[in-house]
Protein backbone atom coordinates (compact mmCIF):
# COMPACT_ATOMS: atom_id res chain seq x y z
CA UNK A 1 0.00 0.00 0.00
CA UNK A 2 1.39 3.20 -0.48
CA UNK A 3 1.27 4.85 2.62
CA UNK A 4 2.97 8.09 2.73
CA UNK A 5 3.56 8.49 6.45
CA UNK A 6 6.72 6.66 7.70
CA UNK A 7 6.34 3.62 8.16
CA UNK A 8 7.05 2.10 11.96
CA UNK A 9 10.52 0.26 12.09
CA UNK A 10 8.24 -2.93 13.62
CA UNK A 11 6.47 -2.54 10.24
CA UNK A 12 8.95 -2.57 7.89
CA UNK A 13 10.56 -6.02 9.62
CA UNK A 14 7.07 -7.70 9.32
CA UNK A 15 7.20 -6.41 5.54
CA UNK A 16 10.32 -7.31 4.95
CA UNK A 17 9.77 -10.64 6.20
CA UNK A 18 6.93 -11.43 4.40
CA UNK A 19 8.26 -10.24 1.31
CA UNK A 20 11.23 -12.49 1.39
CA UNK A 21 9.16 -15.62 2.64
CA UNK A 22 7.08 -14.98 -0.47
CA UNK A 23 9.90 -14.50 -2.70
CA UNK A 24 11.41 -17.80 -1.26
CA UNK A 25 8.41 -19.90 -2.11
CA UNK A 26 7.38 -18.22 -5.59
CA UNK A 27 11.20 -19.25 -6.48
CA UNK A 28 11.32 -22.24 -4.78
CA UNK A 29 10.64 -24.41 -7.71
CA UNK A 30 13.15 -22.59 -10.13
CA UNK A 31 15.97 -22.86 -6.94
CA UNK A 32 14.74 -26.82 -6.84
CA UNK A 33 14.67 -27.51 -10.66
CA UNK A 34 18.20 -26.22 -11.36
CA UNK A 35 19.97 -27.26 -8.40
CA UNK A 36 19.09 -30.95 -9.89
CA UNK A 37 19.81 -29.96 -13.01
CA UNK A 38 23.04 -29.83 -11.54
CA UNK A 39 23.42 -32.95 -9.73
CA UNK A 40 23.72 -36.84 -11.22
CA UNK A 41 20.58 -38.23 -11.84
CA UNK A 42 22.31 -41.62 -10.00
CA UNK A 43 22.29 -38.75 -6.49
CA UNK A 44 18.87 -37.67 -7.54
CA UNK A 45 17.40 -40.92 -7.30
CA UNK A 46 18.62 -42.20 -4.10
CA UNK A 47 16.89 -39.19 -2.72
CA UNK A 48 20.73 -37.94 -2.25
CA UNK A 49 19.69 -34.44 -2.75
CA UNK A 50 22.39 -32.30 -1.00
CA UNK A 51 25.17 -33.89 -3.09
CA UNK A 52 28.14 -31.68 -3.73
CA UNK A 53 28.61 -33.84 -6.69
CA UNK A 54 27.74 -30.65 -9.32
CA UNK A 55 28.66 -30.51 -12.92
CA UNK A 56 27.37 -29.58 -16.20
CA UNK A 57 27.22 -32.90 -17.13
CA UNK A 58 23.84 -32.68 -17.54
CA UNK A 59 23.46 -29.87 -19.91
CA UNK A 60 26.14 -31.54 -21.83
CA UNK A 61 23.79 -34.47 -22.59
CA UNK A 62 21.01 -32.82 -23.26
CA UNK A 63 22.53 -30.88 -25.92
CA UNK A 64 24.60 -33.78 -27.38
CA UNK A 65 21.76 -36.63 -26.76
CA UNK A 66 18.91 -34.62 -27.53
CA UNK A 67 17.42 -32.53 -30.44
CA UNK A 68 17.03 -29.46 -27.95
CA UNK A 69 18.55 -27.30 -29.93
CA UNK A 70 16.33 -28.14 -33.06
CA UNK A 71 13.54 -27.98 -31.06
CA UNK A 72 14.58 -24.53 -29.80
CA UNK A 73 15.83 -22.56 -33.36
CA UNK A 74 11.97 -24.57 -34.68
CA UNK A 75 10.12 -22.41 -31.73
CA UNK A 76 12.07 -19.03 -32.44
CA UNK A 77 11.64 -18.97 -36.12
CA UNK A 78 7.85 -20.07 -35.61
CA UNK A 79 7.41 -17.56 -32.71
CA UNK A 80 9.48 -15.00 -34.44
CA UNK A 81 7.11 -15.15 -37.62
CA UNK A 82 3.73 -15.55 -35.89
CA UNK A 83 4.69 -12.14 -34.04
CA UNK A 84 5.98 -10.55 -37.46
CA UNK A 85 2.95 -11.78 -39.30
CA UNK A 86 0.48 -10.51 -36.59
CA UNK A 87 2.15 -7.41 -36.23
CA UNK A 88 1.74 -6.42 -39.95
CA UNK A 89 -1.99 -8.10 -40.36
CA UNK A 90 -3.37 -6.50 -37.00
CA UNK A 91 -2.11 -3.43 -37.88
CA UNK A 92 -3.30 -3.15 -41.30
CA UNK A 93 -6.71 -4.17 -40.12
CA UNK A 94 -7.28 -2.06 -37.15
CA UNK A 95 -6.41 0.78 -39.57
CA UNK A 96 -8.65 -0.30 -41.74
CA UNK A 97 -11.29 0.34 -38.67
CA UNK A 98 -9.84 3.21 -37.56
CA UNK A 99 -9.18 5.24 -40.77
CA UNK A 100 -11.20 3.94 -43.88
CA UNK A 101 -14.76 4.23 -44.27
CA UNK A 102 -16.26 1.27 -46.34
CA UNK A 103 -19.86 -0.49 -46.07
CA UNK A 104 -20.50 -3.02 -43.73
CA UNK A 105 -17.24 -1.64 -41.57
CA UNK A 106 -19.34 -1.82 -37.95
CA UNK A 107 -21.02 -5.32 -38.87
CA UNK A 108 -17.00 -6.67 -39.70
CA UNK A 109 -16.14 -5.50 -36.89
CA UNK A 110 -18.47 -6.76 -34.45
CA UNK A 111 -17.30 -10.18 -36.32
CA UNK A 112 -14.50 -10.06 -35.33
CA UNK A 113 -15.67 -9.22 -31.80
CA UNK A 114 -17.20 -12.59 -32.02
CA UNK A 115 -14.01 -14.37 -32.87
CA UNK A 116 -12.19 -13.58 -29.56
CA UNK A 117 -15.04 -15.17 -28.04
CA UNK A 118 -14.65 -18.40 -30.16
CA UNK A 119 -11.68 -20.64 -28.82
CA UNK A 120 -9.26 -22.05 -30.88
CA UNK A 121 -9.69 -25.26 -28.43
CA UNK A 122 -13.21 -25.76 -30.12
CA UNK A 123 -12.03 -24.95 -33.35
CA UNK A 124 -9.20 -28.16 -33.61
CA UNK A 125 -11.44 -30.73 -35.36
CA UNK A 126 -12.15 -29.05 -38.64
CA UNK A 127 -9.01 -27.29 -38.59
CA UNK A 128 -7.12 -30.45 -38.44
CA UNK A 129 -9.04 -31.87 -41.07
CA UNK A 130 -8.42 -28.68 -43.29
CA UNK A 131 -4.48 -28.44 -42.69
CA UNK A 132 -4.39 -32.29 -43.53
CA UNK A 133 -6.71 -31.80 -46.83
CA UNK A 134 -4.01 -28.59 -47.73
CA UNK A 135 -0.86 -31.20 -47.11
CA UNK A 136 0.56 -28.74 -44.25
CA UNK A 137 1.02 -31.39 -41.54
CA UNK A 138 4.34 -31.52 -39.67
CA UNK A 139 5.54 -28.08 -41.72
CA UNK A 140 6.08 -25.25 -40.23
CA UNK A 141 3.27 -23.44 -42.15
CA UNK A 142 0.66 -25.60 -40.33
CA UNK A 143 1.91 -23.62 -37.32
CA UNK A 144 2.00 -20.78 -39.00
CA UNK A 145 -1.03 -20.08 -41.08
CA UNK A 146 -3.84 -20.12 -38.48
CA UNK A 147 -1.77 -17.94 -36.70
CA UNK A 148 -0.70 -15.13 -38.88
CA UNK A 149 -3.34 -12.59 -37.59
CA UNK A 150 -5.98 -12.51 -34.42
CA UNK A 151 -8.81 -10.46 -33.63
CA UNK A 152 -7.20 -9.65 -29.96
CA UNK A 153 -4.74 -8.28 -31.51
CA UNK A 154 -6.52 -6.00 -34.09
CA UNK A 155 -8.92 -5.12 -31.17
CA UNK A 156 -5.81 -4.01 -28.90
CA UNK A 157 -4.78 -2.04 -31.65
CA UNK A 158 -7.82 -0.69 -33.01
CA UNK A 159 -8.31 1.13 -29.12
CA UNK A 160 -4.38 2.33 -29.48
CA UNK A 161 -5.07 3.70 -33.14
CA UNK A 162 -8.19 5.38 -32.05
CA UNK A 163 -5.90 7.31 -29.97
CA UNK A 164 -4.13 8.96 -32.59
CA UNK A 165 -4.83 12.82 -32.96
CA UNK A 166 -6.83 14.15 -35.26
CA UNK A 167 -4.51 16.62 -36.21
CA UNK A 168 -1.96 14.09 -37.55
CA UNK A 169 -4.34 12.98 -39.99
CA UNK A 170 -5.40 16.37 -41.50
CA UNK A 171 -1.58 17.48 -41.47
CA UNK A 172 -1.41 13.89 -43.78
CA UNK A 173 -4.61 14.86 -45.99
CA UNK A 174 -2.83 18.05 -46.42
CA UNK A 175 0.47 16.87 -47.28
CA UNK A 176 -1.18 14.54 -49.77
CA UNK A 177 0.28 11.41 -47.98
CA UNK A 178 -1.96 8.07 -49.48
CA UNK A 179 -3.23 5.30 -46.73
CA UNK A 180 0.07 3.36 -47.16
CA UNK A 181 2.01 6.31 -46.00
CA UNK A 182 0.11 7.44 -43.48
CA UNK A 183 -0.56 4.18 -42.18
CA UNK A 184 3.53 3.32 -42.65
CA UNK A 185 5.10 6.69 -41.47
CA UNK A 186 2.05 7.77 -39.29
CA UNK A 187 0.30 5.64 -37.21
CA UNK A 188 2.78 2.90 -36.66
CA UNK A 189 5.48 4.61 -35.36
CA UNK A 190 3.39 7.03 -33.60
CA UNK A 191 1.68 3.41 -31.70
CA UNK A 192 4.90 2.05 -30.86
CA UNK A 193 4.34 1.33 -27.56
CA UNK A 194 1.25 -0.74 -28.51
CA UNK A 195 2.75 -2.41 -31.38
CA UNK A 196 5.78 -3.59 -29.07
CA UNK A 197 3.24 -5.19 -26.17
CA UNK A 198 1.02 -7.06 -28.92
CA UNK A 199 4.91 -8.33 -30.49
CA UNK A 200 5.46 -9.68 -27.02
CA UNK A 201 2.16 -11.16 -26.73
CA UNK A 202 2.20 -12.63 -29.84
CA UNK A 203 5.40 -14.15 -29.35
CA UNK A 204 5.07 -15.54 -26.08
CA UNK A 205 1.83 -16.88 -27.63
CA UNK A 206 3.56 -18.80 -30.27
CA UNK A 207 6.25 -19.94 -28.02
CA UNK A 208 3.81 -21.54 -25.19
CA UNK A 209 1.89 -23.10 -27.89
CA UNK A 210 1.23 -26.67 -26.55
CA UNK A 211 -2.16 -28.75 -27.90
CA UNK A 212 -2.22 -27.97 -32.16
CA UNK A 213 1.33 -27.87 -32.35
CA UNK A 214 1.13 -31.53 -30.43
CA UNK A 215 -1.51 -32.80 -33.30
CA UNK A 216 0.11 -31.35 -36.42
CA UNK A 217 3.83 -31.98 -36.01
CA UNK A 218 5.41 -35.27 -35.00
CA UNK A 219 8.86 -34.85 -36.36
CA UNK A 220 11.74 -33.50 -34.81
CA UNK A 221 12.24 -30.86 -37.76
CA UNK A 222 8.73 -29.16 -37.20
CA UNK A 223 8.42 -30.16 -33.26
CA UNK A 224 8.61 -27.00 -31.21
CA UNK A 225 9.96 -26.78 -27.76
CA UNK A 226 7.54 -27.12 -25.44
CA UNK A 227 6.47 -30.91 -27.31
CA UNK A 228 9.85 -31.41 -26.87
CA UNK A 229 10.28 -31.85 -23.49
CA UNK A 230 7.46 -33.92 -23.48
CA UNK A 231 8.98 -36.24 -25.54
CA UNK A 232 12.18 -36.05 -24.13
CA UNK A 233 10.15 -36.78 -20.40
CA UNK A 234 8.38 -39.94 -22.45
CA UNK A 235 10.69 -41.03 -23.87
CA UNK A 236 12.99 -41.68 -21.15
CA UNK A 237 12.44 -45.48 -20.02
CA UNK A 238 13.83 -44.58 -16.37
CA UNK A 239 13.46 -40.98 -15.62
CA UNK A 240 16.67 -39.15 -16.35
CA UNK A 241 15.57 -36.47 -13.57
CA UNK A 242 19.40 -34.52 -13.93
CA UNK A 243 19.33 -34.39 -17.98
CA UNK A 244 15.28 -33.20 -17.54
CA UNK A 245 15.75 -30.05 -15.42
CA UNK A 246 18.55 -29.22 -17.36
CA UNK A 247 16.71 -29.43 -20.52
CA UNK A 248 14.06 -27.14 -18.67
CA UNK A 249 16.47 -24.76 -17.64
CA UNK A 250 18.12 -24.30 -20.56
CA UNK A 251 14.70 -23.05 -21.81
CA UNK A 252 13.65 -21.26 -18.94
CA UNK A 253 17.04 -19.01 -18.65
CA UNK A 254 16.90 -17.53 -21.63
CA UNK A 255 13.32 -16.47 -21.41
CA UNK A 256 13.39 -14.80 -17.88
CA UNK A 257 16.81 -12.66 -19.27
CA UNK A 258 14.38 -11.62 -22.40
CA UNK A 259 11.79 -10.47 -20.15
CA UNK A 260 13.65 -8.90 -17.14
CA UNK A 261 15.14 -6.72 -20.05
CA UNK A 262 11.55 -5.86 -21.93
CA UNK A 263 9.87 -5.59 -18.35
CA UNK A 264 9.74 -2.16 -18.70
CA UNK A 265 7.96 -1.91 -21.95
CA UNK A 266 5.67 -5.42 -21.13
CA UNK A 267 4.61 -3.44 -17.84
CA UNK A 268 3.35 -0.41 -19.01
CA UNK A 269 2.41 -1.47 -22.47
CA UNK A 270 -0.14 -4.34 -20.22
CA UNK A 271 -1.57 -2.04 -17.75
CA UNK A 272 -2.51 0.06 -21.28
CA UNK A 273 -4.28 -2.73 -22.52
CA UNK A 274 -6.08 -3.81 -19.03
CA UNK A 275 -7.53 -0.09 -18.21
CA UNK A 276 -9.17 -0.17 -21.95
CA UNK B 1 -10.50 20.20 -43.32
CA UNK B 2 -10.25 22.86 -41.08
CA UNK B 3 -7.85 25.96 -42.01
CA UNK B 4 -6.96 26.75 -38.99
CA UNK B 5 -4.69 23.34 -38.82
CA UNK B 6 -3.02 23.75 -41.87
CA UNK B 7 0.41 24.35 -42.36
CA UNK B 8 1.33 27.82 -42.76
CA UNK B 9 2.84 27.38 -46.26
CA UNK B 10 -0.02 26.14 -47.69
CA UNK B 11 -0.85 28.68 -50.61
CA UNK B 12 -4.15 29.59 -51.65
CA UNK B 13 -4.07 27.93 -54.94
CA UNK B 14 -3.58 24.34 -53.91
CA UNK B 15 -6.70 24.04 -51.44
CA UNK B 16 -9.12 23.26 -54.15
CA UNK B 17 -6.74 20.65 -55.48
CA UNK B 18 -6.17 19.77 -51.83
CA UNK B 19 -9.89 19.01 -51.22
CA UNK B 20 -9.96 17.29 -54.42
CA UNK B 21 -7.59 14.59 -53.18
CA UNK B 22 -9.06 13.93 -49.88
CA UNK B 23 -12.52 13.40 -51.69
CA UNK B 24 -10.58 10.86 -54.22
CA UNK B 25 -9.07 9.17 -51.13
CA UNK B 26 -12.63 8.23 -49.59
CA UNK B 27 -13.54 7.23 -52.56
CA UNK B 28 -10.82 4.98 -52.81
CA UNK B 29 -11.42 4.15 -49.66
CA UNK B 30 -13.27 0.43 -50.15
CA UNK B 31 -10.28 -0.49 -52.54
CA UNK B 32 -7.60 0.24 -49.52
CA UNK B 33 -10.25 -1.64 -47.16
CA UNK B 34 -9.99 -4.95 -48.87
CA UNK B 35 -6.54 -4.71 -49.01
CA UNK B 36 -5.83 -3.70 -45.72
CA UNK B 37 -8.85 -5.80 -43.68
CA UNK B 38 -8.32 -8.83 -46.79
CA UNK B 39 -5.51 -10.93 -45.60
CA UNK B 40 -7.17 -11.24 -41.98
CA UNK B 41 -10.68 -11.81 -42.76
CA UNK B 42 -9.19 -14.58 -45.66
CA UNK B 43 -7.28 -15.84 -42.01
CA UNK B 44 -10.15 -15.47 -39.85
CA UNK B 45 -12.69 -17.41 -42.66
CA UNK B 46 -10.64 -20.37 -43.01
CA UNK B 47 -9.62 -21.40 -39.48
CA UNK B 48 -12.25 -19.28 -36.88
CA UNK B 49 -15.89 -19.20 -39.02
CA UNK B 50 -15.67 -21.97 -40.92
CA UNK B 51 -14.53 -24.75 -38.50
CA UNK B 52 -16.99 -22.96 -35.88
CA UNK B 53 -20.04 -23.78 -38.43
CA UNK B 54 -18.73 -26.74 -39.15
CA UNK B 55 -18.61 -27.94 -35.49
CA UNK B 56 -21.75 -26.97 -35.06
CA UNK B 57 -22.94 -28.80 -37.90
CA UNK B 58 -21.23 -32.06 -36.60
CA UNK B 59 -22.36 -31.67 -33.49
CA UNK B 60 -25.75 -32.65 -34.68
CA UNK B 61 -25.00 -35.74 -36.62
CA UNK B 62 -23.70 -38.50 -35.88
CA UNK B 63 -20.17 -39.75 -37.68
CA UNK B 64 -17.91 -42.99 -38.33
CA UNK B 65 -14.42 -43.06 -37.41
CA UNK B 66 -12.96 -40.96 -40.02
CA UNK B 67 -15.11 -38.46 -38.97
CA UNK B 68 -17.42 -38.73 -42.25
CA UNK B 69 -21.71 -37.43 -41.00
CA UNK B 70 -23.52 -39.94 -41.79
CA UNK B 71 -27.39 -39.93 -39.84
CA UNK B 72 -28.73 -36.77 -38.77
CA UNK B 73 -29.39 -36.65 -34.53
CA UNK B 74 -30.44 -32.59 -33.73
CA UNK B 75 -29.46 -32.20 -30.43
CA UNK B 76 -28.91 -35.96 -29.91
CA UNK B 77 -25.41 -35.64 -28.86
CA UNK B 78 -26.10 -32.89 -26.19
CA UNK B 79 -28.75 -34.58 -24.61
CA UNK B 80 -26.59 -37.58 -24.46
CA UNK B 81 -23.84 -35.45 -23.32
CA UNK B 82 -25.82 -33.66 -20.22
CA UNK B 83 -27.36 -37.48 -19.60
CA UNK B 84 -23.97 -38.86 -18.96
CA UNK B 85 -22.56 -39.07 -15.14
CA UNK B 86 -19.00 -39.28 -16.93
CA UNK B 87 -19.57 -36.30 -18.58
CA UNK B 88 -21.24 -34.60 -15.47
CA UNK B 89 -18.29 -35.49 -13.36
CA UNK B 90 -15.73 -33.98 -16.42
CA UNK B 91 -17.66 -30.47 -16.49
CA UNK B 92 -17.88 -30.50 -11.89
CA UNK B 93 -14.32 -31.15 -11.92
CA UNK B 94 -13.21 -28.08 -14.39
CA UNK B 95 -15.41 -26.15 -12.27
CA UNK B 96 -13.73 -27.07 -9.23
CA UNK B 97 -10.40 -26.23 -11.08
CA UNK B 98 -10.99 -23.26 -12.26
CA UNK B 99 -12.93 -21.29 -9.32
CA UNK B 100 -10.45 -22.98 -7.10
CA UNK B 101 -7.34 -21.56 -9.82
CA UNK B 102 -9.59 -18.32 -10.19
CA UNK B 103 -9.91 -17.70 -6.43
CA UNK B 104 -5.94 -18.71 -5.26
CA UNK B 105 -4.28 -16.72 -8.25
CA UNK B 106 -6.01 -13.50 -7.99
CA UNK B 107 -6.06 -13.94 -3.86
CA UNK B 108 -2.27 -14.40 -3.76
CA UNK B 109 -1.72 -11.75 -6.69
CA UNK B 110 -3.28 -9.13 -4.51
CA UNK B 111 -1.30 -9.87 -1.55
CA UNK B 112 1.80 -9.92 -3.35
CA UNK B 113 0.75 -6.75 -5.29
CA UNK B 114 -0.10 -4.99 -2.16
CA UNK B 115 3.41 -5.86 -0.20
CA UNK B 116 5.39 -5.13 -3.54
CA UNK B 117 3.68 -1.72 -3.97
CA UNK B 118 4.94 -0.25 -0.30
CA UNK B 119 8.05 2.48 -0.63
CA UNK B 120 10.82 0.26 0.99
CA UNK B 121 13.97 0.43 0.09
CA UNK B 122 14.71 -2.35 -2.70
CA UNK B 123 11.20 -3.02 -3.52
CA UNK B 124 12.30 -3.33 -6.83
CA UNK B 125 14.12 -6.49 -7.06
CA UNK B 126 10.51 -8.01 -5.20
CA UNK B 127 8.89 -6.67 -8.12
CA UNK B 128 11.07 -8.12 -10.50
CA UNK B 129 11.23 -11.71 -8.46
CA UNK B 130 7.19 -11.82 -8.03
CA UNK B 131 6.84 -11.19 -12.05
CA UNK B 132 9.00 -14.12 -12.89
CA UNK B 133 6.96 -16.97 -13.78
CA UNK B 134 5.43 -15.14 -16.65
CA UNK B 135 8.88 -16.37 -18.66
CA UNK B 136 7.79 -20.09 -17.27
CA UNK B 137 6.24 -21.75 -20.09
CA UNK B 138 3.85 -24.80 -19.75
CA UNK B 139 5.99 -27.69 -20.36
CA UNK B 140 8.86 -26.21 -18.02
CA UNK B 141 6.55 -25.77 -15.19
CA UNK B 142 5.26 -29.19 -15.79
CA UNK B 143 8.71 -30.42 -15.16
CA UNK B 144 9.98 -28.21 -12.09
CA UNK B 145 6.42 -29.11 -9.85
CA UNK B 146 6.48 -32.67 -11.78
CA UNK B 147 9.99 -33.25 -9.67
CA UNK B 148 8.41 -31.76 -6.81
CA UNK B 149 5.60 -34.02 -6.65
CA UNK B 150 7.38 -37.26 -7.36
CA UNK B 151 6.38 -39.94 -5.16
CA UNK B 152 10.13 -41.38 -4.72
CA UNK B 153 12.65 -39.14 -5.15
CA UNK B 154 10.70 -35.82 -5.43
CA UNK B 155 11.43 -32.60 -3.05
CA UNK B 156 7.72 -33.07 -0.81
CA UNK B 157 8.19 -36.96 -0.54
CA UNK B 158 11.94 -35.80 0.32
CA UNK B 159 10.54 -33.29 2.80
CA UNK B 160 8.22 -35.82 4.30
CA UNK B 161 10.57 -38.04 4.51
CA UNK B 162 12.42 -36.22 6.82
CA UNK B 163 10.37 -35.03 9.07
CA UNK B 164 8.57 -38.62 9.41
CA UNK B 165 5.34 -37.85 7.94
CA UNK B 166 3.78 -39.87 5.55
CA UNK B 167 4.47 -39.52 1.83
CA UNK B 168 1.22 -37.64 -0.94
CA UNK B 169 0.83 -39.67 -3.62
CA UNK B 170 0.11 -36.59 -5.49
CA UNK B 171 -0.21 -38.05 -9.16
CA UNK B 172 -1.93 -41.55 -7.65
CA UNK B 173 -4.59 -39.77 -5.73
CA UNK B 174 -7.53 -38.22 -7.54
CA UNK B 175 -7.51 -35.25 -4.89
CA UNK B 176 -4.21 -34.99 -5.02
CA UNK B 177 -3.58 -34.74 -8.12
CA UNK B 178 -6.07 -32.20 -9.00
CA UNK B 179 -4.20 -30.05 -6.49
CA UNK B 180 -1.48 -30.84 -7.97
CA UNK B 181 -2.58 -29.24 -11.46
CA UNK B 182 -3.77 -26.38 -9.32
CA UNK B 183 -1.16 -25.40 -7.93
CA UNK B 184 1.19 -25.87 -10.84
CA UNK B 185 -1.45 -23.27 -12.75
CA UNK B 186 -1.71 -21.09 -10.11
CA UNK B 187 1.86 -20.52 -9.89
CA UNK B 188 2.31 -20.18 -13.85
CA UNK B 189 -0.53 -17.50 -13.65
CA UNK B 190 0.44 -15.49 -10.84
CA UNK B 191 3.82 -13.44 -12.45
CA UNK B 192 1.03 -12.09 -15.14
CA UNK B 193 -1.64 -11.67 -12.57
CA UNK B 194 0.56 -9.60 -10.49
CA UNK B 195 2.44 -7.30 -12.82
CA UNK B 196 -1.52 -5.86 -13.54
CA UNK B 197 -2.79 -5.76 -9.95
CA UNK B 198 0.42 -3.81 -9.12
CA UNK B 199 -0.04 -1.50 -12.02
CA UNK B 200 -3.37 -0.92 -10.94
CA UNK B 201 -2.70 0.14 -7.34
CA UNK B 202 0.27 1.82 -8.31
CA UNK B 203 -2.42 4.20 -9.90
CA UNK B 204 -4.35 4.87 -7.10
CA UNK B 205 -3.94 8.20 -6.19
CA UNK B 206 -1.89 8.75 -2.92
CA UNK B 207 -4.11 11.62 -2.09
CA UNK B 208 -6.76 9.12 -0.64
CA UNK B 209 -4.14 7.11 1.28
CA UNK B 210 -3.01 10.61 2.57
CA UNK B 211 -6.71 11.81 3.93
CA UNK B 212 -7.19 8.05 5.53
CA UNK B 213 -3.70 8.40 7.47
CA UNK B 214 -5.06 11.36 8.93
CA UNK B 215 -8.26 9.81 10.36
CA UNK B 216 -6.11 7.66 11.58
CA UNK B 217 -7.09 4.59 9.37
CA UNK B 218 -5.45 1.00 9.99
CA UNK B 219 -3.55 -0.19 6.93
CA UNK B 220 -5.70 -3.04 7.20
CA UNK B 221 -8.73 -0.58 7.03
CA UNK B 222 -6.97 1.12 3.80
CA UNK B 223 -6.70 -2.10 2.20
CA UNK B 224 -10.45 -3.03 2.10
CA UNK B 225 -11.78 0.26 2.02
CA UNK B 226 -9.49 2.08 -0.46
CA UNK B 227 -7.10 -0.07 -2.38
CA UNK B 228 -9.64 -2.87 -3.06
CA UNK B 229 -12.82 -1.16 -4.38
CA UNK B 230 -10.36 1.24 -6.26
CA UNK B 231 -8.95 -1.35 -8.23
CA UNK B 232 -12.22 -3.21 -8.68
CA UNK B 233 -12.34 -3.38 -12.42
CA UNK B 234 -8.83 -4.83 -12.34
CA UNK B 235 -9.66 -7.51 -10.00
CA UNK B 236 -12.76 -8.07 -12.25
CA UNK B 237 -10.56 -7.80 -15.84
CA UNK B 238 -7.81 -10.50 -13.92
CA UNK B 239 -10.73 -12.98 -12.79
CA UNK B 240 -12.20 -12.89 -15.90
CA UNK B 241 -8.98 -13.84 -18.10
CA UNK B 242 -8.09 -16.34 -15.44
CA UNK B 243 -11.48 -17.71 -15.67
CA UNK B 244 -11.12 -17.92 -19.22
CA UNK B 245 -7.85 -19.47 -19.48
CA UNK B 246 -8.62 -21.97 -16.86
CA UNK B 247 -11.62 -23.40 -18.83
CA UNK B 248 -9.39 -23.64 -21.85
CA UNK B 249 -6.37 -25.55 -19.66
CA UNK B 250 -4.92 -28.39 -21.40
CA UNK B 251 -1.14 -28.58 -21.63
CA UNK B 252 -0.59 -28.43 -17.79
CA UNK B 253 -3.06 -31.72 -17.63
CA UNK B 254 -1.49 -33.62 -20.39
CA UNK B 255 1.76 -32.59 -19.03
CA UNK B 256 0.89 -33.69 -15.30
CA UNK B 257 -1.97 -36.06 -15.12
CA UNK B 258 -2.53 -37.08 -18.29
CA UNK B 259 -6.66 -36.62 -17.31
CA UNK B 260 -6.23 -39.34 -14.72
CA UNK B 261 -5.80 -40.64 -12.01
CA UNK B 262 -9.42 -42.57 -12.58
CA UNK B 263 -10.78 -39.29 -14.83
CA UNK B 264 -10.57 -36.68 -12.23
CA UNK B 265 -8.71 -34.37 -13.89
CA UNK B 266 -10.04 -34.83 -17.23
CA UNK B 267 -11.48 -31.69 -18.03
CA UNK B 268 -13.03 -30.02 -20.68
CA UNK B 269 -10.40 -29.52 -23.58
CA UNK B 270 -9.01 -32.85 -22.73
CA UNK B 271 -12.17 -34.41 -22.98
CA UNK B 272 -12.64 -33.17 -26.25
CA UNK B 273 -9.09 -33.93 -27.72
CA UNK B 274 -9.74 -37.91 -26.24
CA UNK B 275 -12.60 -38.10 -27.47
CA UNK B 276 -11.59 -36.64 -31.21
CA UNK B 277 -8.38 -38.06 -31.30
CA UNK B 278 -7.65 -41.59 -29.86
CA UNK B 279 -11.33 -42.72 -29.86
CA UNK B 280 -12.49 -41.20 -32.65
CA UNK B 281 -15.80 -40.11 -31.53
CA UNK B 282 -15.87 -36.34 -33.46
CA UNK B 283 -19.85 -36.22 -33.73
CA UNK B 284 -19.10 -35.99 -29.01
CA UNK B 285 -16.05 -34.41 -29.14
CA UNK B 286 -17.66 -31.51 -31.73
CA UNK B 287 -21.18 -31.44 -29.34
CA UNK B 288 -18.33 -30.88 -26.29
CA UNK B 289 -16.45 -28.28 -28.04
CA UNK B 290 -19.60 -26.21 -28.59
CA UNK B 291 -20.45 -26.60 -24.81
CA UNK B 292 -17.11 -25.10 -24.28
CA UNK B 293 -17.53 -22.02 -26.65
CA UNK B 294 -21.31 -21.43 -24.83
CA UNK B 295 -18.96 -21.11 -21.39
CA UNK B 296 -15.74 -19.39 -22.70
CA UNK B 297 -18.56 -16.82 -25.33
CA UNK B 298 -20.53 -15.95 -21.72
CA UNK B 299 -17.61 -15.20 -19.64
CA UNK B 300 -15.81 -12.99 -22.41
CA UNK B 301 -19.05 -11.48 -23.06
CA UNK B 302 -19.68 -10.60 -19.51
CA UNK B 303 -15.82 -8.83 -20.08
CA UNK B 304 -16.71 -7.09 -22.82
CA UNK B 305 -19.72 -5.58 -21.42
CA UNK B 306 -17.98 -4.48 -18.21
CA UNK B 307 -15.03 -3.07 -20.07
CA UNK B 308 -17.74 -0.98 -22.36
CA UNK B 309 -19.13 0.67 -19.01
CA UNK B 310 -16.49 1.40 -18.02
CA UNK B 311 -15.14 3.25 -21.50
CA UNK B 312 -18.10 5.74 -21.17
CA UNK B 313 -17.90 6.12 -17.92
Amino acid sequence: MISTNKPSRLNKIVSYTLLLLLAFVILAPFFIGIWTSFLPTMEIAKGNFLSTDLSFNNYVAAFTKTPILRYLANSLVVSTLTMAAQLVFCSMSAYAFVFLKFKYRNAIFILFLITMMLPFEAEIIPNFTTVKNLGMLDHYSVLLIPFLTSAFGTFMLRQSFMQTPNELKEAADIEGLNHFQFYWNIVLPYNKVSLITLGAYSFLGAWNQYLWPMLTTFSNNSRLIQNGLRQLQSEETFNDWGMIQASAAIIVIPTILVLFIGQHYFKSGMNEGAVK
Amino acid sequence: MLKSTTPTMVEAGTKTKKKHRTFSLNAKDKYYALLFLGPSLLILSVFVFYPMLRTLYISMFLTNTLGKTTVFNGLGNYTDLLGSPEYIASLGSTLVYVFAVTILTVGIGLLLANLASKRLPGIGVFRTLYSVTMGVSVSVAAIFWLFIFNPSTGFFALLSNMVGLPVINWLTDPTMAMWAVIITTVWMNLGFTFLILLGAISSVPTTLYEAASIEGASERRQFFKITVPMISPTLFFVSTITLIEGFKSFGLIDLITKGGPTNSTNMLVYRIYKDAFYSGNYAQASSEAIILTVIIAFFTFLQFKFLEKRVNY
